[in-house]
Order: structure tokens, then C-alpha cells, then sequence
């Protein structure tokens, strides 16, 4: 009968927007004109697309950033925070941290409580990595005598053994980050708030830092993070919780929420490229329109199909060197194939100004499921156009194997043609 | 009483960190177990802003003696020869040394701890601990170069005393125990005005810019270039309502032995104090809660 250790019973933090930003006279002033300003164009005809019909109207004076959130954690659970950017997660992460405070509803933390919301935090650059680790391991709520004990340790993992008595400021920023994720790292609190710490660094860090967060873990720790990282998500937390406007949309299994989250973040429908301006790119050829079919011509492809990918682009002029390149991309944003037709050849060097180039493929061996596309198009070493989500297609069931058995795409991605036969000891076929 | 009957009966055991995180109605909380669980943050602001203060300078620590030696050389030259301020007696160069003692405490502290939300913004938006630490740490750093000018001081005087004829009035009195004290008395009160300068500041940050100014007109009210002797007694009492009047001739009293100083004026000082002080926590920590919100 284990009292959770992190509750939440309906929190709520209402922001009041005149006091955000109204810091003196003169910008009180200003804000008072903008909104006499701003009335008579929203009663006009000249309304631009950009004004959303919901954001039409009287400017709102506050907001709800959190309305009613409750849910609660177990001991020794890992949970993720996920939400679309506004959803509430910072705020949420703040109010547990006790940054701010919400204005109704309570929260009860029952253990030591650590929060990581910035690597780094309270580096004074004039002071040396030494004393900088005191500080920071004080600000994060250690005390002197266990960063003592763990000095060596930290120092070790931050690999920055010969530069620990210089000045902060003299260290590179690979060694500066380190250095401040090993401080962070070696807290040893019951509750660990996290946020987004992850997006920092190269990949190599980035595994290292998810496995040092993973034994935390595994210490039987209770782990709040948030992340906009769903495959570091599902590898770090059992359970998740997923915000929508600032009310809990769902909790549960972190499959299923992240499936959720990842269903409902993306474009219900794939808009006509055409109508896509969030390019980039030097603009110079561009993709006019793209569609994927069977090898037969039908709409229908199977995890056996053999594809056929139609591209219809246009330029200026005649391009030279250009390389078509598709990115099949699944929910959770892993890729798992490319067509590119620099790696294959077989496009002349120059392509007429407009016109169309079909790329064939073999048979897919993807497991059903959705997949989404990301186009570029490089012309020598120029990036002219990129569409990220330019198009999806769902590979729907087929008997692969013949056997009528196939695996689910929560289990692997691909699957091959392959064989078995077996061996009896005395090495003769059987 | 609830809690221990409840720990009592044995049916729940009370968890040895548990935090309560809801909106705070209480005027004035201070957390004191909680701050004193930092007190490791403490020493290490203090040794922060210490040690930060004057890295790559070529003088280093020999500023905090320095500059108000050289502030007391220019009092000496402008207000005392040009301007002929009387100084009750006392050799003009150790009356503004003396008087810098209390007054540079004071304006340090405000100087390096009157905007403490909005230096620190970035800190304060990323991570929790009891805020009231920071302006703390910043009070104790300074009072280690205090006892540096209180030494540069004492030799000085000491130097007056077997150079100089004429110095003869001047006596360290037993008074002079009572330093320790007097320096307390500073700092509770420059830490009250740092906690409302801070509050002030982090919601108009115009504040910013008449801050130097305000402290200078301070220092004009007070007894920093001349002695409140100079004030018509039938007056002095309207000096005496700024805390710093009692603590400056306090200092005068204790270290040269002239000072004009009545059990009510200083009386007055402490009970002025305490109301800054207080009012200052309470402000403070009413910015504390929010003020990330409004950054």
C-alpha cells in the first residue's frame, strides 16, 4: 500500500498576459496604444490569412496554461511528459520544481526532489572547473560532503581530469557541457524532474547521457521527463503522460500514448505540395508533386510490393547534377529507408527544366504500418528544396512469407525472405 | 499536534522529505530549516562572489582597501580643504575613513545586491532553492573586505596616533568592542534595502537606472561628509530618522571617541531597521513566487 510518491491533484496556473512584459511606465504605455491600434484592423476587411479565425477577436488578458491536471506516480517509476509545444509541460515541470507557483490546486512530492530543466546552470566562467562543480552541485541541492565523495567520479565522467583547476570560460563547449551533465548526472535524489537536457550535444554525448539516465533509473529512482524525443521516451519510461491544451489528454502504457501523441501531432491529411511555403532551400528546382503506387500501377502497397515513385519537378532552367532524395520516415520518426538517386546513378547529368523522373524499387519488406516521406532535392552540393512530411503511405498486410504469419511493426520494421533447415549432430542433411 | 497523533496511532508513517507545492497565502513565510539546508550554498556564493570580483585584475583583494582610501583622499582634498566642512576635530583623512567603513558596506552590499532577481533571472528560472540565499551571501561576502578596510584603518590611525600631534583626543574607547555589532546592524539594514530594491527592481526594471542616484542622495542625507554635530540640535532629529545617521556616528564614537550619538537616535536606527528588514522579507518573498512569470 505505497503512497505515490509524486501527486498531482488538479493544478492549475492561470498567466496573467498584462503583467507579462508591462515592466515599467513606458511599456505599459505602449502596450495601452498597440491594443488601441490593433482594434480597428481586426474590425476591417483587411483581414490576411494569417489571422486565424480563433486568434480574431478581443485579445485575451490571461490565459490557463494548466487547467485541472491531476495524476500521480509511483516509487521507482519512470514517466514521460509529452505535448505539442504549449501543451503545459514546461509549466507543469516549473510548478513541480517550485520555480513558480500554480495558482490553484497542490502538488505533493514525498522524497528528495532534484530538477534538471538546463545543464549547466549557475557556471560561474571565472571560477575553475573545480569550484565550479562545488557550485553547481550546491545549486542543484547537494551538499559539500557528497560532492566531495563523488569529486573524482564527476571529474572522470565529464573527462576533464587535466583541466580542472582552469577558469570555465577556457574550456571548450563540448568540455563545458560535459562537465555540467557530469555534476547533474551524480545527484541523488528520490525524484528526478527532467527536461529536455537531452537535445544538447553530439550523439555520442547523447547516448551517454541516456544511459547514465537509465541506470538513475534502474536505481529505482522515480523520473518525471519531458522530451519532444519519442524514441528517447520509449526507451527510458514505462509510463507517460500526454497534455493538450494544458489538461491531461491521456495517461497510460508509453506505447500507446506515444502512439497517440505521434498520431494526432501529425497532419491528418498530407496537404497537395503545392500548397506547402514551409520549404527550404535555395528554391532553384522544386518538388511540383510526388505519388507512390504498386509496381502495377494500383494505389494498394503491401510489405512485398514493389513500388513505383513518381516526381514531377520544375525549375528555371535546365538542372545539372541534381539528386533526388526521399526519406521514408516511421511514427516515431526513425528512418528506415532512402531513395536516392545519386547512390543508384541512372539519372542523366542534365535534366530538362521541368519534367518528371520515376524511381522503381525491388520489393519493400516493410511491416504494416505508416510511413511518411521527407523530400529533398540537391543540386551539386546546394540544397534547392526539402519538404519534411511531403506525403505518407500505409503498407497494408500481405502474405510475405506464405505462410500467412508476419510480424507487427511495434516488433521490427523490415522483414527479409529467409530460410531455416536444421543440422542432426552427425552433420548429413536431414 | 495532529500530525504527532497521528504518528502515534501508527497508521501512517510521515515521510521524511514531503513537499507540499500550493498556491501560498501566508504573508510572510520564511522557510528557515529549508534555508539553513542550503547553508553549503551559502559559503559557496560567498567564496563566488568574492573570488569572482577580482580575478584577472592586477591588484586584486588590495582594491577593497584601496578604493576607499583613495574615496577618502579626494573627501579629504575636495570637502575638506576646498570646501573647509568641519569635521568635529578629527583629521579630515581619518574622519572620511572612518565614516567609509560603515557608508562602502552599505552601498557594496546595495550596489552588488539591489537588482537580485534580474541578475539572476536566467538562475531563477531553472532551478529551485530558497532565494533568500542570494542576497544573503552577497551581505557576507562583502564584509570580508569590511575587515580588510577595518585593518587598512587601524594602521592608519595608529599611524596618525605616533606621527601626528594634535591627535591627542583621539582614543579607541572599549566601545570598540562593540564593532562586531555595528557591522550586524549595517548589514540587517542593507540587507532589508537590497530585498525591497531587488522586489522594486525586478518589477520596473526603470529602477535600474536611478538606483545609483538614490544611493548617492543617501549619502548625502547621512553622515558620510560631514558630522551631525553640524546640524542645529532643534533639527537633528529629523536626520536621526534615517537609520544610517545613529550607525555612522556609532562608528565615529566607537573608533575616535567624538560622536554624536543619544540612546534614542540609535534606539530609532535599530526600530528602523527592523521595520526595513521585515517588510523587505515580506516583499521579497512575494516577487520570489511569481516573478519567473514576469521575465
Amino acid at each position: 500500500m505505497d503512497k505515490p510518491i509524486i501527486e498531482v491533484q488538479s493544478l492549475s496556473k492561470l498567466y496573467t498576459l498584462g503583467s507579462i512584459g508591462a515592466t515599467s511606465l513606458r511599456e505599459s504605455a505602449e502596450m495601452l496604444w498597440a491594443k488601441l491600434r490593433r482594434k480597428p484592423r481586426l474590425n476591417g476587411t483587411q483581414l490576411t490569412a494569417r489571422f486565424a479565425p480563433e486568434q480574431v477577436g478581443p485579445v485575451p488578458h490571461s490565459f490557463w496554461a494548466l487547467r485541472d491536471i491531476s495524476f500521480s506516480v509511483q516509487p521507482g517509476e519512470v514517466i514521460g511528459l509529452i505535448g505539442q509545444n504549449g501543451a503545459g509541460k514546461s509549466t507543469l515541470l516549473k510548478i513541480l520544481s517550485r520555480i513558480t507557483e500554480p495558482t490553484k490546486g497542490r502538488a505533493v512530492l514525498r522524497g528528495r526532489v532534484a530538477s534538471l530543466l538546463e545543464v549547466g546552470t549557475g557556471f560561474h566562467p571565472e571560477l575553475s572547473g573545480r569550484d565550479n562543480i562545488y557550485l553547481n552541485g550546491a545549486i542543484l541541492g547537494m551538499k559539500h560532503a557528497e560532492i566531495s565523495r563523488k569529486f573524482d567520479e564527476i571529474v572522470a565522467f565529464a573527462e576533464v581530469e587535466d583541466f580542472i583547476d582552469t577558469p570555465v570560460k577556457r574550456y571548450s563547449s563540448g568540455m563545458h557541457l560535459r562537465l555540467a551533465f557530469a555534476v547533474a548526472a551524480h545527484l541523488e535524489p528520490e525524484i528526478l524532474l527532467v527536461d529536455e537536457v537531452l537535445s544538447v550535444g553530439d550523439a555520442t554525448f547523447q547516448k551517454k547521457c541516456l544511459g547514465k539516465m537509465g541506470d538513475v533509473a534502474r536505481q529505482g529512482r522515480t523520473v518525471l521527463v519531458v522530451s519532444h524525443n519519442m524514441a528517447s521516451i520509449l526507451s527510458l519510461c514505462q509510463r507517460a503522460v500526454m497534455l493538450k491544451y494544458g489538461t491531461v489528454d491521456r495517461v497510460g502504457p508509453v506505447q500507446e500514448i506515444v502512439h497517440a501523441y505521434l498520431e494526432t501531432s501529425k497532419p491528418e491529411e498530407v496537404v497537395a505540395l503545392a500548397d506547402r511555403h514551409d520549404r527550404e532551400g535555395d528554391g532553384s528546382v522544386r518538388y511540383e508533386s510526388i505519388s507512390i503506387e504498386n509496381a502495377d500501377g494500383g494505389s494498394t502497397i503491401r510489405t512485398g510490393s514493389r513500388c513505383k515513385v513518381t516526381i514531377r519537378y520544375k525549375s528555371a532552367k535546365p538542372v545539372r547534377y541534381a539528386r533526388f532524395l526521399l526519406t521514408i520516415y516511421d511514427l516515431t520518426h526513425v528512418s528506415m529507408f532512402q531513395l536516392d538517386s545519386e547512390a543508384t546513378g541512372g539519372l542523366p547529368d542534365t535534366l530538362p527544366a521541368e519534367g518528371t523522373v520515376v524511381c522503381e524499387t525491388d520489393g519493400l519488406g516493410i511491416t504494416p504500418g505508416r510511413c511518411y516521406v521527407n523530400l529533398e532535392l540537391i543540386r551539386g552540393h546546394q540544397l534547392a528544396d526539402r519538404i519534411t512530411y511531403a506525403a505518407y503511405f500505409d503498407i497494408e498486410v500481405d502474405d510475405f512469407y506464405g505462410t500467412g504469419k508476419l510480424p507487427k511493426r511495434e516488433w521490427t520494421m523490415t522483414v527479409m525472405k529467409h530460410r531455416w533447415k536444421s543440422t542432426p549432430a552427425d552433420g548429413a542433411p536431414a | 499536534m495532529k500530525v504527532e497523533d497521528i504518528a502515534a496511532a501508527g497508521s501512517v508513517t510521515i515521510a521524511p522529505h514531503e513537499t507540499i507545492i500550493q498556491p501560498n497565502q501566508a504573508w510572510l513565510r520564511v522557510d528557515w530549516a529549508l534555508l539553513w539546508e542550503y547553508r553549503d550554498l551559502l559559503a559557496l556564493l560567498i567564496h563566488r562572489e568574492f573570488a569572482s570580483k577580482y580575478k584577472q585584475t592586477i591588484l586584486g583583494p588590495a582594491w577593497f582597501i584601496l578604493q576607499p582610501l583613495m574615496t577618502s583622499i579626494v573627501f579629504t582634498i575636495f570637502f575638506g580643504r576646498v570646501a573647509k566642512v568641519p569635521t568635529d576635530g578629527i583629521p579630515p583623512v581619518l574622519f572620511y575613513l572612518c565614516n567609509q567603513l560603515g557608508w562602502n558596506y552599505l552601498q557594496q552590499n546595495i550596489s552588488t545586491g539591489g537588482s537580485i532577481f534580474t541578475s539572476n533571472a536566467n538562475l531563477f528560472g531553472k532551478v529551485f532553492f530558497p532565494r533568500l540565499v542570494v542576497p544573503i551571501s552577497v551581505v557576507l561576502s562583502n564584509l570580508f573586505a569590511c575587515v580588510l578596510q577595518l585593518g587598512s584603518f587601524l594602521v592608519i590611525y595608529l599611524g596618525f596616533m605616533l606621527l601626528v600631534p594634535g591627535t591627542k583626543g583621539l582614543h579607541l574607547t572599549p566601545a570598540a568592542l562593540l564593532l562586531p555589532l555595528l557591522f550586524f546592524h549595517t548589514g540587517a539594514l542593507s540587507l532589508g534595502v537590497c530585498l525591497w530594491m531587488s522586489s522594486l527592481t525586478a518589477k520596473y526594471r526603470d529602477l535600474n537606472q536611478v538606483m545609483q542616484l538614490l544611493v548617492q542622495l543617501w549619502m548625502f542625507a547621512s553622515p558620510v561628509i560631514y558630522p551631525l554635530s553640524n546640524f542645529p540640535v532643534k533639527w537633528r532629529w529629523v536626520a536621526e530618522l534615517n537609520p544610517m545617521t545613529a550607525i555612522l556616528e556609532a562608528f565615529r564614537l566607537c573608533l575616535l571617541g567624538i560622536g554624536t550619538l543619544t540612546p534614542e537616535s540609535l534606539i530609532m536606527s535599530i526600530a528602523g531597521t527592523v521595520v526595513i528588514l521585515l517588510t523587505g522579507m515580506l516583499i521579497f518573498q512575494r516577487t520570489e513566487r511569481t516573478f519567473i512569470d514576469t521575465v
